[in-house]
């Protein structure tokens, strides 16, 4: 058993919670919303641990490093820090609702990862330029704060289907959060990811500044996660004009998603260096 | 009063309340979200003829002109930034004036009404009187708040509570924080120096090429590689990239490091990294004299440029260069290193020394052969090479960043009033509390402090 086939085994029981919370949603079953959130939690226990050994291994294999470094390993914690976010918010909020639009995400995480050709899932060793603790620090900020976006991404989108009846007369929206909830919780989590967002772009700088002696040089990636951050910003402001509530706030939000997304998928087909490859 | 005067102030008050609208940053944001996309479409700062290939002459000159081969440095993308650092300071100020005296006050200001009119307050009773209560929470709120105090009400008496009024400032500072960075990124593209060098082993070299405008700069101090090495994992990958450098001032040493990357060599403000790396002509072979007569073999080190003298008197030989395709009687024979060998009568004959036939020479029958028995590879360390004196302050604008946005999202000015109103002997209360943020959490806050106050005994 290593820990890829652990992580592998883990997507299948994040697509269980995200269809017993679908599930539960749909048919108004209370007992099936409980297995869910276990499955959730078995879900992220198991993650934890796959992130763990893998590191293990990766000392054994003599190349030890954190599992930081490449794709594969930040899709599985992102799949990580979605998780927990979402479970904590469950616990807070006490609605499981909010499970059946966010699990189905670290669920699609983990399967891009394991189950996509183009994904290398073996312990590389480390190349000179990933060789720095900034990396770790840089890695870990950006992930927490993509983790918070992913999460405010599915209220954004709850809200956009409640706020159509935000009386919830069709049943399958009474049960929803009040819009009011969704629109507070999606600023709370995008005040959370913009912390972290920021934290994740300052500790890019500093690591790039000390492999290549420069903090910003407008390379794709760099100017991707500004452009991000542009959104963010932008909704945080338009927050607190007046008019600006609810279904724009929650457009930005998915906004901010969707170029969060681009930062970490599609600028590699864009022309430039910043590239995991990068010596 | 002329009428002019009054224009004059209008426009002026006009553009004051252009600058501190938020309307205006959220036009300004966005419009900087949608422009920098431009630049990761279209590559920057590439060579003007790979432009034009991709672009055609005409599109590429409209390009050019727009600014968008460098865009992030263009007249227009600093003019939005200029923009948005004034939208930031203006605004900043216009606000901070209210601000500023809700913060610095010295006894800040209590209104009963105020809390009596919060929507959602918590009430209970106590069997004690109102001046038994009065120092037991008098005590409790100055435990929990910075300020407090007490003061006699229509009614009764109420202790205030205060915390966190610092907190408002926080916003300040990240919007501080993005003027620094700007500015620190002015530093940088007036002050900055961003270049490179290569440097074969063995060598030592004071200038260096710019990397925008291509000029060479000369360093007040020379910079020695002693030596490289690059070692490799079993996949292939690199494993680590290692220079030895010396700084040399007028010739003598003076600091000495080993850089890999991610630790480079910081020296009187000038930061040299790892970049990169490839191989020079090797400069020193081990060659074989072989002795036509006795076909005895003399082993021999020679470098370029110095004789090498054969023993049995079979004359000497001077290694001239090495050559990346040499070629001999209009063959190409690769890579080869050239050589002179006089002989004893004074007669010179040129000696190639191919590297992939070392025994090359036998062909020739002369009285001495020479071959190649190996040569040591020679490396050059690329060098990145840069001098940057805004790190410091765009250091200090990161620090500003984190705090600021993390004062500003997680706490708040918060403000209690405990008001105890006299019910018979007995004693009636009511709890009510606001905070500038965060209001379903000051909520809570307030009903566990009222279920506390109940039970303080
Ligand atoms: C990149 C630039 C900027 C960043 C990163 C930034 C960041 C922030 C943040 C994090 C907040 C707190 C939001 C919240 O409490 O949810 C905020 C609030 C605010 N920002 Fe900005 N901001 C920027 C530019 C501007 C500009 C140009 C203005 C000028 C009008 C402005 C005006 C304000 C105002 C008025 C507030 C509310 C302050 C308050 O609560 O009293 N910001 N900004």
């Amino acid at each position: 058993m290593n820990s890829s086939s652990i992580l592998s085994a883990i997507t299948f029981v994040y697509g269980l919670a995200g269809f017993l919370y679908i599930f539960a949603w749909v048919f108004k079953k209370p007992g099936v919303g409980r297995a869910g959130t276990g499955a959730a939690i078995i879900g992220l226990a198991g993650n934890t641990a796959g992130i763990i050994l893998r590191w293990v291994e990766s000392y054994k294999l003599g190349i030890g490093h954190a599992p930081l470094s490449n794709l594969y390993e930040s899709l599985i914690f992102f799949a990580w820090t979605m998780v927990l976010i979402y479970l904590f918010i469950e616990r807070k909020y006490a609605n499981r609702i909010i499970g059946a639009f966010t699990t189905p995400l670290a669920f699609l995480a983990l399967a891009y990862a394991s189950l996509s050709p183009n994904i290398d899932d073996r312990i590389q060793p480390l190349i000179p330029a990933l060789k720095s603790n900034w990396l770790i620090a840089h890695v870990i900020t950006c992930f927490v704060g993509y983790g918070a976006f992913a999460v405010a991404f599915g209220i954004s989108f709850m809200y956009l289907i409640k706020h159509r009846d935000p009386e919830g007369k069709s049943t399958l929206l009474s049960r929803f959060p009040r819009v009011n909830v969704l629109d507070e919780l999606n600023h709370q989590l995008v005040m959370f990811g913009f912390l972290f967002l920021s934290a994740g772009i300052i500790t890019g700088a500093v690591w790039a500044n000390s492999a290549w002696g420069r903090y910003w040089g407008w390379d794709p990636k760099e100017t991707w996660s500004l452009i991000t951050w542009f959104i963010y910003a932008t909704l945080l402001h338009a927050r607190m004009m007046r008019g600006w509530h609810g279904k724009r706030i929650a457009y930005l939000s998915i906004a901010g998603f969707a170029a969060v997304l681009f930062t970490y998928f599609g600028v590699n087909y864009l022309p430039g260096l910043h590239s995991y490859q990068m010596g | 009063m002329s009428t002019k005067e009054i224009s004059a102030d209008a426009s002026h008050f006009r553009l004051w309340e252009f600058f501190a609208s938020i309307r205006l940053t959220i036009v300004l944001l966005l419009t900087l979200a949608a422009t920098s996309i431009v630049g990761t479409l279209i590559p920057q700062n590439e060579d003007p003829a790979a432009y034009v290939q991709t672009f055609g002459p005409a599109l590429y000159r409209l390009l050019s002109t727009l600014g968008l081969f460098d865009m992030y440095h263009s007249g227009w993308f600093r003019f939005l930034l200029f923009l948005l650092a004034s939208n930031i300071v203006v605004c900043s100020i216009d606000r901070l004036k209210a601000i500023w005296q809700i913060v610095f006050v010295k006894i800040p200001a209590f209104k009963i009404a105020r809390f009596r009119r919060l929507p959602q307050k918590e009430e209970f009773h106590d069997d004690r009187s109102p001046a038994q209560l009065q120092d037991l929470y008098a005590a409790f709120i100055a435990r929990r708040f910075r300020y407090s105090r007490v003061e006699e009400t229509d009614e009764g008496f109420a202790v205030f509570g205060e915390k966190g009024r610092l907190t408002r400032l926080g916003v300040y500072v990240v919007h501080l924080s993005v003027v620094v960075l700007l500015f620190g990124g002015l530093v940088s593209s007036f002050f900055g120096i961003e270049g490179f060098v290569n440097i074969p082993e063995g060598e030592a070299v004071q200038d260096i090429r710019l990397r925008n405008t291509n000029d060479t700069l000369r360093l007040d101090f020379a910079i020695r590689c002693d030596d490289f090495s690059v070692s490799f994992y079993d996949s292939g990958a690199p494993k680590e990239f290692r220079s030895k450098l010396t700084i040399l001032k007028e010739g003598q040493p003076i600091f000495q490091k080993d850089i890999i990357v991610n630790d480079p060599l910081r020296y009187a403000g000038i930061n040299i990294f790892q970049s990169s790396y490839g191989e020079v002509p090797p400069n020193e072979v081990k060659l074989e004299f072989t002795s036509q007569a006795t076909g005895k073999v003399y082993s021999k080190q020679a470098f370029i440029g110095q004789e090498v003298v054969i023993p049995d008197n079979l004359g000497t030989f001077v290694l001239k260069n090495f050559e990346r395709s040499a070629s001999f009687k209009g063959h190409n024979i690769g890579e080869a290193f050239v050589g002179v060998l006089t002989s004893g009568d004074g007669n010179s004959t040129k000696v190639t020394l191919p590297l992939r036939f070392p025994s090359f020479d036998k062909m020739r029958r002369g009285r001495v052969a020479i071959a190649l028995a190996g040569y040591t590879p020679r490396y050059y360390t690329g060098l990145q090479v840069t001098k940057d004196p805004s790190v410091g302050v765009v250091y200090a604008g990161f620090i500003m960043i984190i705090l600021g946005c993390y004062i500003t999202f997680f706490t708040s000015h918060q403000q209690l009033c405990v008001e105890i109103i006299p019910a018979g002997q007995k004693s009636r209360i009511m709890v009510a509390g606001t905070a500038n943020k965060n209001k379903v959490g000051m909520q809570r806050k307030v009903a566990q402090m009222a279920e506390e106050l109940a039970k303080l005994g």
